[in-house]
């Protein structure tokens, strides 16, 4: 009995340093759809804007690979992926958009504002492709291969860094 | 003046919103007439686990994405979809991780079994004190 005299000091420590092992090591609070993997689920949605089509399910298996960038005029960090969207629509990766809770001439400024890399945009005004996708937020962009399986999720805005990794990726999806 | 200006200009700043300028979807804030229906909808999106505030429910956020899950969910419960079918379409989406009614599989046992393996240990831990003051 002796010897634990100095278990309730040791409890104590041991809590303290996984409070403080959490408080150095956030948790990782990102929710992965789990739909990589799976075909594109199914949806329609209506076009975003006059002029641009649409995006279906059986769009996304034509045959090609493709992002499918979920985005919004009022995400800011979409601002800040759109110039690395263009690099990629200019290394040839077909990119379709899906414009959440969005409003059309909001839409329009943005675009005018940011370029548009986009083949196709959906109109998103209720969340519900992006719930059906399995997606939390934007920015988000999956990886859809040529007969419409979800090969990756990238969760948050693409980085100038993520470009070759991503162009490999729709490569090996095709 | 130049610093009154900043004041000034301080105070009527607004924050940077992360959030649409839409308003809420249309059963997001709205109750079915239906009051079974409304019920059904009520106890699924309170264990339904908001993807953006997680340690709140759909019912409890105030989140733009959640009001938009409690649309879905209310829109499916008056088409007359289960509430279960529900469950099961929003798990496959996003895992077991969505509900705060984990499904009982291996992994979540000993959360299962947690208190009662803590009852026992108590039991015994009683047990052996009263003994001792028993022999006193």
């Amino acid at each position: 009995m002796r010897n634990l005299r100095f278990l309730p000091l040791a409890l104590v420590a041991l809590v303290v340093a996984a409070l403080v092992w959490r408080l150095a090591n956030p948790p990782d609070t990102d929710v992965q759809s789990a739909m990589v993997g799976q075909p594109v689920p199914a949806f329609t949605a209506p076009a975003a804007l006059p002029g641009k089509p649409t995006l279906s399910t059986a769009d996304l298996a034509d045959g090609r690979a493709k992002l499918v960038n979920f985005f919004a005029s009022w995400c800011v960090p979409c601002v800040g992926e759109a110039p690395v969207l263009a690099m990629l629509k200019q290394q040839g990766v077909p990119i379709v958009g899906i414009a959440v809770r969005d409003r059309p001439a909001d839409l329009l400024q943005f675009l005018s504002d940011n370029g548009d890399p986009f083949e196709r945009i959906a109109f998103d005004p209720e969340s519900r492709t992006q719930l059906a996708f399995g997606s939390a937020g934007v920015p988000e962009t999956f990886i859809v291969d040529g007969h419409g399986i979800i090969r990756l999720q990238h969760i948050g805005p693409i980085e100038p860094g993520d470009l070759p990794g991503l162009v490999k990726a729709v490569k090996d999806a095709q | 003046m130049k610093r009154l200006l900043f004041l000034i200009a301080l105070t009527l700043a607004s924050p940077a919103l992360a959030d649409s300028s839409l308003p809420p979807a249309y059963w997001a804030n709205r109750q079915l007439p239906e009051e079974t229906k409304e019920a059904q909808a009520q106890a699924l999106m309170e264990e339904i686990r908001c993807l953006v505030c997680q340690g709140q429910s759909i019912a409890d956020s105030d989140a733009e994405i959640a009001g938009d899950m409690r649309d879905m969910v209310r829109r499916r419960i008056a088409s007359g979809e289960k509430p279960s079918a529900i469950r099961a379409w929003l798990i496959q989406r996003y895992g077991a991780w969505i509900t705060f009614m984990p499904p009982s599989e291996p992994a979540t046992w000993p959360l299962w079994l947690a208190p009662f393996a803590l009852l026992v240990a108590g039991a015994f831990v009683a047990r052996a004190r009263l003994k001792t003051r028993k022999q006193r």
